[in-house]
């Protein structure tokens, strides 16, 4: 099926309308936070018997090519990729172009997130060896998205959400290609050593447990053990050896840099002055921050607070970076719990402190496990790009409907104990906070708190954070009060642009069902 | 470009700024022809939002400064209505048409007005011609900001900034801070006071001030000009000190006319007249700043401080802050936010100092009452300076925590 066809739209509980048909598979549409139960059995991969792997453990071959042939990739196969080299990676592009030299077509490329660096995959799509893809968009592959001019539909979700998707068995994974900054030939691969270290390899942990065929692609191969391993070399087919899996430059950051915008500054030590007054800083806490200007800024605001108030954190998630590398040796948290490594000194931190610890988005995340640690989290600070009135939040979308982010683990970590959206109240000049956002990302309910450098903004369902801070010195306003002075300031409420009729891609909620659907544009 | 002083007329102009690095800014460029009225292009990054406002607008103005035919471009990075306004008129003036038209935004309510003694203890300067940073100035909890017209504004963008800042005075919020605005040297900073005066500017800093007579000239411009725009309230003014002959005139500045509210010495400027090198520690410009806190004193007036320029040195800036109140300066300026929080720190009394002082005050009084001579609090005699320092120290204090308490966002 392709978009041109006629979509069936249904309403889901959050009364946006979504598609009851996906790329040929019926949807659930949202049915609420906590609403549906999910039941059956996980998905699995083929059983394997290792008479058919060599005894010896050796199982490389010459390159990509004959390892994806021989894995038997087909028209219309599921093929994966990781991206925790970031924008550095090469793996991604590497494996697509090895698969349409084999001649194939009309692949489901399944990312956990593509980046602008990738956007070769465009031609890809136009000869028809892609036919969709499955995974975050932005830059040119979300303009490409989102301008209808990809034959399948997209579907976002969480980083939680693809390890729902895969586990559930709503996507099977035919192949997937992981990239390793540091593998043995039986396929144990780690992501903290070698020249491209990374860090966690968590996005690939789901891939490389269920898809059933794997592949393992390495530019520092170590002699049997690789040591420590992050996947495990049981659950790969081939190893392939390659000059390079990524640029360096561009998988981390050398040196992750504080914002110096005042206002930015400003929102930081809002959020941090709101943990501390409302006694959510205490002995023992936990929070997580991921690496964007403000979020890096607040963890500095918050690490100067606990220091003055002697608190220290039991842990900290990352999205890591110096400044919580600094907390760890320091001892304000006993541990970093990483999902993902930023930075020189969080990497050279994850290969040899054994108090930061790579997680997977199943540990995290994953909304259909037995609990995971998002929710056992005290506060999480995120961003938007629009939140609106009812405290609803959108990440995946400009104001306009382009795609612009992924969801990234931002629909999972709202189960934090208090989830924090930390944002400029308008940016040029367009207003943040909104009568309803474009596109649905993250139920209001979820969201607890919204801090702009014109004031703090409690969803009204939190009584008890708005009892907390009563008192304090902080700007607490009305989320109204603070929409009605930007639009003001701004010159009024800004203009709706016309949005298409036809569904480009989907949002799923972090149980599988449709959220919300992203339009075509223009 | 064009200065708005010239009067040929030119048959095109531009005016404001775009570009990567360019935020809340609108560059525009006119063409007026003599038919077909306007033809109108934008490129924006907004325009989905704003586009047909930014058109609108750019119309309203063109006409309510006589324009009605002409071919505008206009490269806008987000700025707001205040600015496009000011930009467009910039423009429409470099075109050398004689109007005397302005183009005014839309009014935000004024606030209280200024009171002579009010707290100074910090100002937040603002360059004139970059309007990214004047919308959440006030945010910042400043006592004052400042809008500058004089050092930060090249030479060339004169009279554009003083279409802006008129503007943002006009339009912008700027909470509980007090609404300053530096000009530049007589002659020029006359026709900044004409541009400016009518949206009533708490307080008017002249930049390098050497004799009584150029405050007594600037003092004389506002009073014609309030009486013109029918302003009763009071604009302050704060000569600032840069120059060895300043010094040497200070007292008969500071009393040149009532309308001096601090007097505040600029030492880039004056350790350059000097020909010594101005040091962190401040030795050099000891006795200049000594001598200008004396002369407010017997003045009547605030003495206020420089700048500290290094915004990457924080215990710097606190120890120049903390020698500065203790040679009897109210306050001094910022060059970034950052810089604020550690300034009132500096400038108001310890919680120790208050209590010190609550406590003299109240044993003078309760003496007074009971007809007692002589004074003592514990085993220290009392006597009249010590009673009215304590009685300024206790003023400053509650000043300073109404200050708080009023924005308590700080």
């Amino acid at each position: 099926m392709t978009v041109t066809e006629r979509v069936e739209l249904a309403q889901n509980a959050a009364g946006r309308m979504v598609p009851a048909m996906v790329n040929g598979k019926p949807q659930i549409p949202y049915l609420g936070v906590g609403k549906y139960q999910a039941r059956g059995r996980k998905a699995a991969p083929p059983v394997r018997s290792s008479k058919d792997y060599p005894e010896n453990g050796d199982k490389r071959v010459p390159d990509l090519e004959t390892a994806l042939r021989k894995c038997g990739l087909r028209d219309g196969m599921v093929i994966s990729n990781h991206h925790h080299l970031r924008d550095g990676d090469r793996v991604a592009l590497m494996a697509l172009q090895a698969a349409a030299k084999l001649g194939v077509k009309d692949l489901t490329w399944f990312p956990s997130a593509s980046f602008p660096s990738q956007k070769a995959a465009i031609e890809l799509m136009q000869s028809g060896v892609i036919h969709r893809i499955e995974g975050s968009m932005n830059g040119p592959l979300g303009d490409y998205c989102t301008q209808g001019k990809m034959r399948g539909m997209g579907v976002l979700r969480s980083h939680g959400g693809r390890w729902q998707a895969i586990q559930d068995g709503e996507v099977h994974v035919d192949v997937a290609v992981i990239a390793a900054p540091t593998a043995d030939f039986f396929g144990n691969a780690d992501g903290s050593h070698g020249k491209s270290a990374c860090g966690s390899l968590g996005f690939a942990l789901a891939d490389s447990i269920y898809a059933d065929n794997v592949i393992v692609v390495t530019d520092n191969l170590v002699t049997f053990p690789c040591i420590p391993w992050q996947i495990q070399g049981n659950n790969v087919d081939y190893v392939v050896e390659v000059d390079s899996i990524g640029d360096p430059a561009k998988i981390v950051s050398g040196t992750t840099q504080i914002t110096r915008s005042p206002d930015r500054l400003r929102i930081a030590e809002l959020v941090a002055r709101f943990l501390r007054d409302a006694g959510i800083m205490r002995n023992g806490f936990s929070f997580q921050a991921g690496a964007g200007g403000i979020a890096l800024a607040f963890v500095d605001f918050l690490r100067r607070m606990m220091k003055e108030d002697g608190v220290k954190a039991r842990f900290v998630r990352g999205g890591s970076t110096r400044y919580l590398v600094d907390m760890l040796q320091e001892g304000l948290t006993d541990y970093i719990l990483d999902g993902q490594t930023f930075d020189l000194e969080a990497v050279k931190s994850i290969a040899s402190d054994p108090r930061h610890v790579p997680t997977s988005p199943f540990t995290s995340y994953n909304y259909h496990g037995k609990g995971n640690f998002a929710s056992m989290v005290d506060a999480v600070v995120l961003g938007a790009t629009e939140v609106d009135v009812n405290f609803n939040g959108n990440v995946v979308t400009h104001s306009d409907g382009r795609l612009l982010h992924g969801i990234g683990g931002w629909q999972n970590c709202l189960a934090a104990g208090c989830t924090i959206l930390a944002v400029p109240s308008f940016r040029d000049r367009i207003p943040v906070i909104v009568d309803e956002v474009t596109t649905l990302t993250g139920p209001g309910e979820l969201i607890d708190v919204v801090v702009t450098e014109r004031g703090i903004a409690i969803n009204p369902a939190r009584q008890d954070l708005l009892d907390a801070v009563k008192g304090s010195r902080l700007p607490i306003r009305p989320i109204q009060d603070i929409k009605a002075e930007v639009e003001r300031i701004c010159g009024g409420n800004p203009a709706r642009p016309q949005r298409g009729d036809r569904p480009v891609a989907i949002v799923k909620w972090v149980d599988g069902t449709v959220l919300d659907t992203v339009w075509q544009v223009g | 470009m064009k200065s708005s002083t010239e009067t040929r007329e030119a048959r095109s102009a531009e005016a404001g700024h775009w570009g990567k690095d360019t935020r809340s800014d609108l560059h525009v460029a006119l063409e007026p022809r003599d038919s077909r009225g306007f033809e109108i292009t934008l490129e924006s990054r907004v325009a989905p939002y704003y586009g047909d406002s930014i058109v609108a607008q750019t119309k309203q103005v063109l006409e309510s400064l006589g324009l009605k035919h002409a071919r505008v471009a206009i490269h806008d990075e987000g700025a707001l209505p205040f600015v496009i306004s000011a930009r467009i008129e910039t423009a429409v003036k470099r075109l050398g048409l004689t109007t005397l038209r302005k183009a005014l935004p839309e009014q935000f309510p004024l606030p209280q007005p200024s009171a002579q003694d009010r707290l100074r203890r910090s100002r937040l300067y603002l360059p004139g011609t970059e309007p990214k940073y004047f919308t959440n100035a006030g945010l910042h909890g400043p006592d004052a900001i400042i809008l500058d017209l004089e050092d930060s504004v090249h030479p060339a963008e004169k009279d554009a900034a003083r279409i802006l800042v008129r503007n943002t005075l006009r339009a912008v919020d700027f909470g509980g801070c007090e609404r300053m605005v530096r000009i530049n040297q007589l002659p020029m900073g006359l026709e900044d006071l004409a541009e400016v005066i009518s949206e009533s500017p708490d307080l008017v800093l002249i930049p390098k001030t050497e004799h009584p007579q150029q405050v007594a000239e600037v003092d004389r411009m506002i009073g014609k000009l309030k009486h013109r725009h029918k302003i009763d309230r009071a604009i302050w003014l704060m000569p600032i000190l840069e120059s060895a002959l300043g010094i040497e005139n200070v007292f008969a500045i500071a009393t040149a006319t009532a309308n001096v509210a601090a007097l505040t010495i600029g030492l880039e400027d004056y350790t350059a007249d000097l020909g010594v090198t101005k040091t962190p520690e401040g030795r050099e410009s000891l006795y200049a700043r000594s001598r200008v806190v004396n002369a407010a004193k017997a003045a009547g007036v605030q003495a206020i401080d420089s700048v500290f320029g290094d915004v990457g040195n924080v215990d710097g800036l606190r120890r120049w802050a903390e020698s500065s109140r203790e040679l009897g300066f109210e306050g001094m300026g910022c060059i970034h936010p950052s810089q604020i929080a550690v300034i009132h720190d500096a400038f108001t009394p310890s919680q120790a100092e208050f209590e010190q002082a609550l406590k003299i005050v109240a044993a003078f009084e309760e003496a007074q009452q009971r007809g007692l001579g002589v004074v003592s609090l514990g085993s220290k005699m009392i006597d009249a300076p010590v009673v009215e320092r304590a009685r300024k120290l206790v003023a400053r204090s509650r000043a300073g925590a109404r200050a708080t308490l009023k924005r308590p966002e700080q």
